[in-house]
């Protein structure tokens, strides 16, 4: 069944050759986002990107459950501490003479 | 072209098993790969010659034929023939055949993508990468670019058509962008390899000072010159502001450095239509200076008055 903005599960893991219950398992860490519709697991397309991602690291690097949780937590740190140096150099800029 | 040294890029010496082979390339992998590094362009290009590297020394004919050959690898073909001849004449060719010394990674470059390899792997191996084994799918590199804006640009959004590598690439430039903010566009990297995704394009803002206006977030300062006659008696002043002149009214006995908030004269904030940063303006008194001689009998006569 195609949902708009939806991708089915199933469809996702035989793509990309991973356990069906590899989705539920990120799902049940609270790792991605899914819906089921008349039983069927269903990725919305907003969370593609990340859980290809996380398929990446598992297949290429062979990192488990625990690993992704660890890295994506530290992924949005790096990310939240960049994005922060960076406004606050925009604001140091204020401070400097013409 | 320069001769690269395979077991070197992985850190394990010639005589590695298969194991050692996995083992490091399982633990530079993990420190270079792309996800793991965003935005990184030394680790995607580390990150390739480790995946050449272990292409190479994974598959034992590559393996066989690169250690063979080493660093000699540009006269292989006519080695293999010469041993042909010598092997039928009882012949030897390959004593003093050294390799895998290092010459270094200079002419290494030119990586197109995550499946792409150096020159010298083609010339030794053939175009095409892969021949045996797991068929990898490599996610494509990340593109890298930025785009010039000045402060008049951002008023609100906007969109534009950019070419890189050759693509025309339409993107959307949102209001209140901030000075190295950074957007990504999915797919428009590098392509992937054996079915990999594309890599994504990272666009960032660069948007250097003005000499007019600073800013911190969506509120702007500027700094306004007010002479003293204006700012003792008060009066008006008209100022530039980045959405066109504005006439300010100026109270009576106003101090240098005083701040006047222009409410909505800054500024779009990100992402949230509708709502402007604010314009703070700081008036600078001006004193007089060069007075002529009767300015000057005035002002001592005002200053007796106090």
């Amino acid at each position: 069944m195609t949902v708009t903005g939806l991708i089915g599960a199933l469809e996702f893991c035989t793509y990309h050759g991973v356990e069906y219950t590899f989705i539920h398992s990120l799902h049940d860490a609270g790792l991605i986002e899914t819906r089921i519709i008349k039983s069927e697991l269903y990725i919305p397309e907003s969370e593609l990107q990340k859980l290809e991602k996380m398929v990446r690291l598992h297949q290429e690097l062979e990192i488990n459950l625990a690993g992704i949780e660890s890295i994506f937590h530290l992924l949005t740190r790096i990310e939240d501490l960049q994005d922060e140096a960076r406004k606050l150099r925009n604001r140091v800029n204020r401070f400097e003479a013409d | 072209m320069a001769f690269i040294d395979y077991y070197k890029i992985l850190g394990i010496d010639k005589n590695a098993s298969d194991k050692d082979i996995k083992a490091a390339y399982r633990k530079m992998a993990r420190k270079y790969h792309p996800d793991l590094n965003p935005n990184d362009t030394e680790a995607n290009k580390k990150f390739q010659q480790i995946n050449e590297a272990n292409e190479v020394l994974s598959d034992a004919d590559k393996r066989k034929k690169y250690d063979k050959y080493g660093e000699n690898w540009q006269h292989g073909e006519e080695h293999e023939k010469y041993a042909q001849q010598q092997r039928a004449q009882g012949g030897n060719a390959y004593s003093g055949f050294g390799g895998g010394k290092s010459q270094g990674f200079e002419d290494y470059g030119d990586f197109g993508g995550g499946g792409d390899f150096s020159d010298f792997f083609n010339s030794m191996f053939g175009g095409g990468g892969r021949s045996s084994g797991k068929q990898a799918k490599y996610r494509g590199q990340d593109f890298n670019a930025e785009l010039q804006l000045s402060l008049r640009d951002i008023l609100a959004s906007q969109k534009q058509t950019l070419t890189v590598n050759g693509k025309n690439i339409r993107l959307t430039i949102p209001a209140g962008v901030e000075n190295g903010q950074t957007i990504k566009i999915k797919g428009h990297g590098g392509p992937g390899a054996n079915g990999g995704p594309a890599g994504d394009l990272f666009i960032k803002f660069n948007i250097p000072p003005d000499p007019d206006f600073k800013r911190d977030g969506a509120n702007l300062y500027q700094n306004v010159q007010l002479d003293l006659y204006t700012a003792v008696l008060g009066g008006e002043v008209t100022i530039d502001t980045l959405n066109g002149k504005v006439k300010i009214k100026v109270a009576p006995g106003t101090q240098n450095g005083t701040i006047v908030k222009l409410k909505g004269k800054g500024l779009p904030v990100y992402k949230q239509e509708g709502q402007q940063g604010d314009l703070l303006v700081t008036y600078q008194v001006k004193v007089p200076t060069n007075l002529s001689e009767k300015q000057k009998e005035l002002f001592t006569e005002l200053s007796k008055l106090n």
